[in-house]
């Protein structure tokens, strides 16, 4: 039975469906969905909502609960998961699997409340200190909330390592009709490194911290290979009309939706254009665009945002081709029209069409 | 032949980093014997803190998780809050406790976690060598107060066990030191008690513990001890600062 649901609600119902049952967070718009509807739903459940003094307060108390071996989340906005990325960086190092939840709104500074994906940066190639990685997902509708939530878990279990789930305000906010189908998961290891008390075992010591260079190598080898398998294995991405395309649009989340419009509309007009969408923002996903890369005459970045991930797309088409980029900033989102007219102007030369 | 003292099962046989004459390693050996007496150490989750004693993982032979700086009471409230039937501390410096994690701090006993945080102050940033700390004293030369700390630019010492009596959640506090078998015997007391009341599941308990750095303070070991009964002791309140109800007050 499909259910009518506001995506940063449909989040937190599938988090606790993926047997999460600690949330710590702090409000802040436009993700306050999140944490308020832990508080109402994980009582029921047997579970923990605590509002943390900041975001980040929250982000080690995630730490915490994930070093003893739970299932946990937080939730936040921008300016908040700025807070958040000393946190990140230490969850990496110390190999702690949890989900963070990151619901772009406006900035730079405090910003405004609008959707942006201006956030990239921050989240794809590390916002805290260090060589490190979360594996970041991003969904393009509600359902797909739901869907890469609950395999978030699995993923954060299975590396050892955080998962972002990020989505632009307009994602957290809308509501859309959502299903909750049984999820199959990976299997998974007993976390025998956790700290969870040394009962009938030798201690577990859960750390980020070495102080010897040469064990210091030793651990940024090993992660670094943990980030090679990842970017071996996880990479994902959606295709639309990319057969036969020409040209090709990149787009995620919310830009994607509206982009898929776009496509239609050039279509009609008997331009053989396609969209491929990221679903992982990293490991960013090379390989499905390196396989385009003989049959597309031309690129085009569609981002909330100054233009991010534009240079992830160039880094992959390594000037094979042009990339182009429109995009718009501070909390508003481009009108298909605008998109096409950019399309034509940076492309067809301004000629065609 | 009877035995009349061993070493604790509560500590491992690593020997200790700290410099000769730091108090750190009879603090340790305190916490590692009370683990050991209450039958703690296989139901305990110690939190390691940024400073002197952020190797203390290694010490203690109960799980640990080493935090960030400032963050150890955040990290041991998310630990306490997934696993409530286990015994959680924190270990902090005063940089850790009362400047970096002031917030942490302060937010914990304002919430009562059924947590404890062994708190130890020798008025001194000592693994970065020697720096002012929100309780170095008023004129203590340091080497970011190479003049002495002058409370007109500077501040004034924190005196954070007795700022924790405010706070409602805070049930347990109590302020000592490790500078005389007298004192060590007061400290382990204290610590038991503070021990006691997270199992009792009453709130926060919070136990302060003035400490040396002969190294940093540039002085011997003797004249570090001292140093603090001379010089730290005037500073800060020492004792039982607030008990439980059950003890017969609530209030600071």
């Amino acid at each position: 039975m499909a259910l009518l649901m506001k995506g940063n609600e449909a989040i937190a119902e599938a988090a606790i469906q993926a047997g999460c049952r600690l949330f710590y967070g702090y409000p802040i718009t436009p993700s306050t969905e999140i944490p308020e509807y832990m508080a109402k739903k994980m009582k029921a459940v047997g579970g923990t909502y605590l509002q943390a003094e900041s975001e980040v307060a929250a982000i080690y108390m995630v730490y915490g609960a994930g070093a003893v071996g739970e299932r946990v989340m937080t939730g936040t906005s921008s300016p908040g998961f700025s807070l958040m990325q000393e946190g990140l960086s230490f969850l990496f190092a110390a190999e702690i699997p949890c989900v963070i939840i990151d619901v772009m709104r406006g900035g730079p500074g405090l910003g405004g409340l609008g959707p942006t994906q201006a956030d990239y940066f921050q989240l794809t190639k590390g916002g805290g200190h260090g060589d490190y990685h979360a594996i970041v997902l991003a969904p393009s509708s509600v359902q797909e909330m739901v869907d890469l939530t609950k395999e978030a878990f699995d993923l954060a279990d299975y590396y050892r390592n955080l998962v972002i789930i990020a989505v632009d305000g307009i994602l957290g906010q809308m509501m859309e009709p959502v299903e909750f189908p049984p999820y199959e998961g990976r299997k998974l290891e007993p976390k025998t490194w956790a700290a969870s008390g040394a009962e009938g075992r030798s201690k577990n010591n859960v750390i980020s911290y070495y102080l010897t260079p040469e064990i210091g190598e030793k651990e940024n080898s090993r992660w670094g290979a943990k980030m090679l398998r990842i970017k071996e294995s996880e990479q994902r991405f959606v295709e639309y009309r990319m057969d036969d395309a020409e040209y090709a649009f990149v787009a995620f989340g919310t830009c994607a939706r509206i982009t898929e419009t776009v496509v239609d509309m050039l279509r009609e007009e008997g331009i053989n254009v396609g969209l491929y969408r990221p679903i992982t923002l990293w490991p960013f996903p090379e390989k499905g665009l390196s396989a385009r890369i003989n049959q597309i005459k031309g690129w085009m970045s569609i981002e909330l945002s100054a233009g991010q991930m534009v240079d992830d797309v160039k880094l992959v088409v390594n000037g094979k081709a042009p990339v182009g980029f429109y995009g718009r900033q501070g909390g508003m989102t481009p009108e298909p029209e605008e998109v096409v007219a950019a399309f034509k102007a940076q492309l067809l030369g301004g000629v065609q069409g | 032949m009877k035995s009349i003292f061993t070493k604790t099962t509560g500590l491992s046989d690593r020997p200790f980093h700290y410099c000769p004459g730091c108090t750190h390693g009879i603090i340790h050996r305190l916490i590692g014997e009370l683990l050991e007496e209450m039958n703690l150490i296989e139901n305990t989750i110690g939190v390691a803190p940024v400073g002197c004693s952020g190797f203390c993982e290694n010490y203690f032979m109960c799980d640990m998780i080493g935090a960030a700086h400032g963050r150890a009471v955040a990290v041991a409230t998310g630990a306490k809050r997934a696993r409530p039937d286990r015994f959680v501390f924190t270990y902090q410096g005063d940089g850790d406790g009362a400047s970096i994690g002031l917030a942490e701090t302060m937010s914990a006993a304002a919430r009562g976690e059924r947590i404890t945080s062994i708190f130890v102050n020798n008025c001194i940033y000592g693994m970065t060598g020697g720096q002012m700390a929100p309780t170095s004293l008023v004129g203590q030369k340091t080497s970011t107060s190479p003049y002495g700390r002058d409370a007109m630019t500077m501040g004034y010492p924190l005196d954070l066990p007795k700022v924790l009596t405010q706070i409602e959640g805070a049930v347990y506090v109590a302020s000592v030191s490790v500078d005389t078998p007298q004192a060590i015997k007061e400290a382990k007391k204290a610590l038991r008690k503070a021990f006691q009341v997270q199992r009792d599941g009453l709130g926060y308990s919070f136990v302060s513990i003035l400490s040396t750095c002969p190294t940093n303070w540039g002085v011997t070991p003797v004249e570090a001890l001292e140093w603090l009964q001379t010089k730290m002791k005037p500073n800060f309140t020492l004792g039982e600062l607030k008990v439980p109800a059950t003890e017969g007050g609530s209030e600071a």
